[in-house]
């Protein structure tokens, strides 16, 4: 459901507050709802000050990987005479993941004050956005909003008055999903093929242009200003389950649920809650078959793991599967799960970048086997043969790409075994036409 | 909007263009790092990136074409065919897949007289493409045109957005 809808009781709006407000998105309109009151104050913090509130607050990254933020900023290699670089990543491109465009569609100001803090926490003067080439509105409504906020002095060689520069700019991708990794992404900055690159050296170190850089998600840059403005321990009290995660999380939920959209709540939250009370449940008759959790790199739940879910790191890893970015796909009992899982891999296999070889090789040769699952010409050893290559693709390559495309297959297997070999035994019609159809 | 041209090649970095790509310098320590955004200024030109579109990339740039190839190939919304007047990108991944997304894209296919996807119409109007996640799941199914992005395409509501482009 897009905005503007008013928010649900189970919600807690921080990052959603303004969503739907066509005002919020000028500079005048975010100034009179509080904003850049946090840069104001972090234009008088030290770095040290800004990254050990950030730390405080608890804040991980919401990009997928879930490291802290203030941890990840104290990295940063202090008067080192190099010029140091904040990098935004704003390459949304994970199935399922749709939450940072409703951020830069609808609080493009938000995203600019949280990159300008970040860039005071780390001793950088510039601030590269990196948006996926597809995502052209917010892209104009961001370009628009940064225009005004160098118009009105928030940016620029004298932020604020302060004496600090701090520069933006935004740089439009021209679609490859693995631009989503950092390292790739800064490859695709430098004009090069989205390449991930070999860790170490990393990015505090030698990142973008070779000089010390940190990457931060949308999600999490423009969590920063309400940590500044409000409080590490404001943010930190925003937690229902495990400690270790704090604050409120976006969660974009699709696939097979009445209202499917993006929802604001607190840490620790029911994922009963989210997707029965918020988005309103399953169609009539239909029930919940399965869900993934958090974008489609992380293991698939059955409708039975996902009972008394905290949505939060701790909680979801102990189930086996991850937050991730907390994009969350809901199957309902009509989902063909070899279909979708083939339909996964196919996306892999297209975004591989293919200097891996057991990725380039692994996630189109997957996708060949299942096709032909699919095709009712499957053979008795094929989800063996999954299996091992499965096997072969994880742990085993510069990114985590080539794993992505191996989680869904062994999750789908594993929990929804039947399904394959309903294929396999021609107790199912095949649902892909056939080399001799 | 995207148009392609058949007129002969004409230097897309001259005069305006070449300025506003200069004026990107300021932002980037390196020459290279303009690559992306030259691409972006050529096909906006010329609705899709010829040989000699990278060959004059390459020149201004000072960079060979054959490494311009290489970085424009990786990247999907490069063209570098000549494409219908409107190119069309219809998301088919998983979550908007399992809400009816192939049926909007075999819609756009029938409406458009596109004979297969990437195959512009005869008529030289639209050219179709699946894309993989738009990113915008919860909407499915976007599609977008141009620089249009629509948000909850359905198979009947495409005959009614393609009469909004010539």
């Amino acid at each position: 459901m897009g905005y503007p809808h008013p928010p649900h009781a189970l919600e807690t709006p921080v990052l959603s507050t303004h969503f739907g407000e066509a005002a919020a998105r000028t500079f005048d309109g975010w100034v009179k709802r509080g904003g850049y009151e946090g840069l104001k104050k972090a234009l008088g913090m030290t770095p040290e000050q800004i990254f050990e509130e950030v730390k405080a607050s608890g804040l991980r990254g919401r990009g997928g990987a879930g490291f802290g933020t203030g941890l990840k900023w104290s990295f940063m290699p202090k008067e080192d005479g190099k010029p140091h670089y904040l990098v935004c990543n704003a390459d949304e491109s994970e199935p399922g993941t749709f939450k940072d465009r409703e951020i830069m569609r609808w609080t493009p100001h938000a995203l600019l004050e949280g990159c300008a803090i970040g860039c005071l926490g780390i001793r950088a003067e510039t601030c590269y956005i990196f948006i996926r080439g597809e995502y052209t509105e917010p892209l104009r409504i961001l370009q628009a909003a940064l225009a005004e906020a160098y118009a009105n002095g928030a940016l620029g060689a004298n932020a604020f008055g302060s004496g600090r520069r701090v520069d933006i700019i935004i740089h439009r991708g021209a679609g490859a999903y693995i631009c989503g990794e950092e390292t790739a992404l800064m490859n695709a900055l430098e004009g090069r093929r989205g390449n991930p690159r070999i860790k170490p050296p990393f990015p505090a170190q030698a990142g973008l242009f070779a000089m010390p850089t940190t990457i931060n998600n949308v999600e999490t840059l423009a969590a920063v200003p309400h940590i500044i403005a409000r409080g590490a321990a404001w943010y930190a009290g925003l937690c229902k389950s495990s400690p270790k995660s704090t604050g409120t999380k976006l969660f974009s939920v699709c696939g097979h649920v009445m209202k499917p959209g993006v929802y604001e709540v607190t840490m620790g939250t029911p994922m009963r809650d989210l997707i029965f009370g918020i988005a309103g449940g399953m169609k009539p008759g239909r029930t919940l078959k399965a869900v993934i959790p958090g974008g489609s790199s992380v293991p698939i739940l059955t409708a039975g793991e996902i009972e008394d879910l905290p949505l939060d790191y701790e909680g979801i890893q102990a189930r086996g599967s991850l937050l991730g970015s907390g994009g969350v796909i809901v199957m309902d009992d009509t989902t063909d799960m070899v279909y979708q899982i083939w339909r996964l891999a196919r996306f892999y296999a297209h975004e591989s970048c293919a200097q891996c070889t057991q990725c380039r090789e692994g996630t189109s040769w997957t996708t060949r086997i299942l096709e032909r699952i699919l095709k009712g010409e499957g053979r008795p050893d094929d989800l063996d043969l999954l299996l091992d290559l499965a096997d072969n693709m994880t742990g085993k390559t510069i990114c985590v790409l080539s794993d992505s495309c191996a989680t869904p297959i062994v999750s789908g297997i594993k929990k929804f075994r039947s399904e394959f070999d309903a294929y396999l035994n021609k107790t199912r019609a095949p649902v892909l036409a056939g080399a001799g159809a | 909007m995207s148009r392609p041209t058949d007129a002969p090649y004409e230097p897309v970095f001259t005069g305006s263009t070449r300025e506003k790509l200069e004026a990107l310098q300021a932002q980037y320590p390196t020459r290279q790092a303009l690559l992306l955004p030259a691409l972006w200024m050529v096909q906006e030109a010329r609705g899709w990136v010829s040989d000699e579109g990278l060959a004059e990339v390459a020149a201004v740039l000072d960079l060979t074409p054959a490494y311009v190839r290489g970085v424009a190939t990786f990247y999907t919304m490069y063209h570098l065919h000549p494409m219908g007047r409107n190119v069309i990108q219809v998301c088919t991944t998983s979550p908007c897949g399992m809400c009816g997304a192939e049926q909007v894209r075999d819609a756009f296919l029938r409406h458009t007289g596109c004979v297969e996807l990437g195959r512009t119409s005869a008529d030289g109007r639209f050219t179709v493409l699946e894309s993989e996640c738009l990113g915008a799941c919860g909407m499915a199914t976007p599609v977008l045109i141009n620089d249009d992005f629509l948000e909850s395409v359905s198979p009947e509501t495409v005959p009614g957005i393609l009469t909004r482009y010539a």
